[in-house]
């Protein structure tokens, strides 16, 4: 377990770099994990060549669902949307560095599925978004 | 007088460990019971020695397995006090016996405008079907509200009575405060505003002494499997009077006396709701349930539940930030839920589970009770008549644990 608490999940849970909203913003979406009730919300800015320059999540859940979200964030800063719609489920479990079963898979994956349906315009955002193994 | 140490070593999973050198702790009975050897050994001496489709077969194995079924019936209905076997229908679970109520009388008897009352406190299984039948019929649905000491609000029940509800529909105590609530002055009140009652008895039943012919209540939902009984099977109590009136549920095998090719006669009580083969190994291991439970005396049972859960609030109540929802110990069953400030939920199962100690996060099938409470989700530990004092205090110290990780 020591390992799923990680401490960069429990600082990142407790200290987001990245939570807040965006205000005006070019993408928003937000979308919950009816099982637990993790809501997330994600505002981005992005600049003329479509990269992202800013962004923002809101909502709440458990520490693995809003420290993914944070250290998602942190990562596509500087990306262009096309990079952004090529991040895979991998990519973000090498972000939170454990393994999950699949119900803790659901929340860990929650802000992928958000960024995603909002950078693709989605009006809701389907679960094979992000990969197999996620229903 | 009986030891827990006696009982559990009734429940061979209660000796597993979860992983190599962390023992289990099992938290989490008001979900599922775990399921004592005589249980277990009941329903595979049946596949081994009796397996037989029941009822119509002439051969000996048939009527073995019909006679062991209705024997299974019979414990039940002493267990809960019934004035007959006819009115002990087997049903999957809880679910499956509401959802007959409100499919087979409500779609008989109501009519667009009729109030029935039910609770804030409700699992989702006695509210859903009441939702589908209010939009197909038009029936009103009203809801005692719960208060902030997390009883129900009885003087709103008398101003909704005035209504003249068709049906007063509650569960007699809450899976997630553990409310156990005054069914027996709740029912008298229903029936003297003239509605019928019906009595969710998921987590009533398999942890005190319920006599529905004590309560003079209509209908009575129950499963087997939080009763130490298997999965599969569940049960609906009905006054016979009203199960006659009733129509059939399901169609099809059993339930029949007669089929013609455009019409058929349907079976006499309990048959009559009894459609196709039913979960025969699961009775018999119900029946088995309720003789291990009466061995033990619910009285016991509930004293002892009583001292566990008086205990686990006494020691969570010392645990820094911890919120517990539910009332105090002497209108409670063995049933904690709580928050802690800063760990959500699912953070606190998954953490505890760590150290084998398996506690439910979640809403726990009561989605409007958590919003009143503008909360997502609670953690629950819930305990049985095989729980102990160490366990709650393995419990607490997994909490402080979970503090100083996320302090
Ligand atoms: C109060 C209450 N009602 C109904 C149910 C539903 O029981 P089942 O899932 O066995 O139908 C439960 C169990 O989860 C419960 O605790």
């Amino acid at each position: 377990m020591d390992d799923l608490y990680r401490e960069v999940i429990i600082e990142r849970y407790k200290n987001p770099l990245y939570k807040g909203e965006l205000d005006p913003c070019d993408i928003r979406f937000e979308d919950e994990n009816p099982l637990c009730g993790d809501h997330i919300r994600i505002d981005l800015r992005v600049d003329d060549q479509n990269r992202v320059t800013e962004a923002a999540f809101s909502g709440h859940g458990c520490a693995i669902s809003q420290a993914s979200a944070d250290l998602l964030l942190e990562s596509i800063i500087g990306k262009s949307l096309d990079e952004v719609k090529a991040l895979t489920k991998e990519d973000v479990l090498d972000l939170l560095g454990i393994e999950l079963g699949p119900v803790r898979l659901k929340c860990a994956l929650l802000s992928l599925k958000v960024l995603k349906a909002g950078v693709y315009g989605l009006g809701e955002a389907p679960d094979d978004l992000v990969g197999e193994g996620i229903e | 007088m009986l030891s827990v140490e006696e009982i559990r070593r009734q429940f061979p999973i209660l000796h597993r460990q979860v992983r190599k050198g962390v023992p289990l702790i099992y938290l989490d009975s008001a979900a599922t019971s775990q399921k004592p050897l005589q249980v277990i050994e009941t329903m595979q001496r049946f596949y081994q020695l009796m397996n037989a489709n029941i009822h119509r077969g002439v051969h000996t194995l048939a009527e073995e397995s019909t006679a062991a079924y209705e024997k299974a019936r019979e414990k039940i209905a002493s267990f809960i006090g019934a004035s007959s076997t006819k009115e002990v229908i087997f049903t999957r679970n809880t679910t499956e016996a509401i959802n007959l109520v409100a499919y087979s009388w409500g779609r008989k008897f109501l009519q667009p405008g009729d109030v029935i009352i039910l609770t804030e406190m409700e699992h989702h299984s006695n509210l859903v079907p009441w939702q589908i039948l209010s939009s197909e019929k038009g029936i009103r649905l009203e809801f005692i509200p719960v208060q902030e000491d997390f009883l129900l609000d009885l003087d709103v029940y008398r101003r909704l009575l005035e209504l003249r509800p068709k049906l007063v529909a509650f569960t007699h105590m809450s899976n997630v405060l553990g409310t156990i609530n005054p069914a027996k002055d709740m029912i008298r009140l229903a029936h003297e505003a003239g509605a019928l009652t019906l009595i969710d008895g998921a987590q009533s039943v398999p942890h005190f002494a319920v006599n529905v012919r004590d309560l003079d209540v209509d209908f009575m939902a129950f499963s087997g499997h939080k009763m130490c009984g298997p999965t599969g099977i569940g049960v609906l109590y009905g006054k016979q009077e009203l199960l006659e009136k009733m129509p059939p549920f399901l169609g099809g095998g059993d339930m029949i006396k007669k089929v013609l090719l455009r019409d058929f006669v349907p079976n006499t009580l309990p048959h009559k709701f009894e459609a196709g083969t039913p979960a025969i190994a699961e009775a018999i291991g119900l029946g088995a349930a309720v003789d291990f439970l009466q061995e033990i005396g619910m009285d016991w049972v509930l004293a002892h539940e009583q001292e566990i859960t008086a205990y686990g609030l006494e020691r969570l109540s010392e645990i820094p930030g911890l919120k517990i929802f539910g009332p105090d110990a002497s209108h409670k069953g063995g049933v904690i839920s709580f928050t802690m400030q800063g760990v959500h939920p699912h953070d606190v199962a998954q953490i505890l589970d760590q150290d084998g100690i398996a506690v439910r996060a979640g809403h726990h099938c009561a989605m409007p009770l958590h919003e009143k409470f503008h909360i997502p989700a609670t953690t629950r530990a819930s305990f049985y008549l095989y729980s102990r004092k160490e366990e709650v205090d393995l419990l607490v110290a997994g909490l402080e644990k979970i503090l100083t990780i996320f302090g």
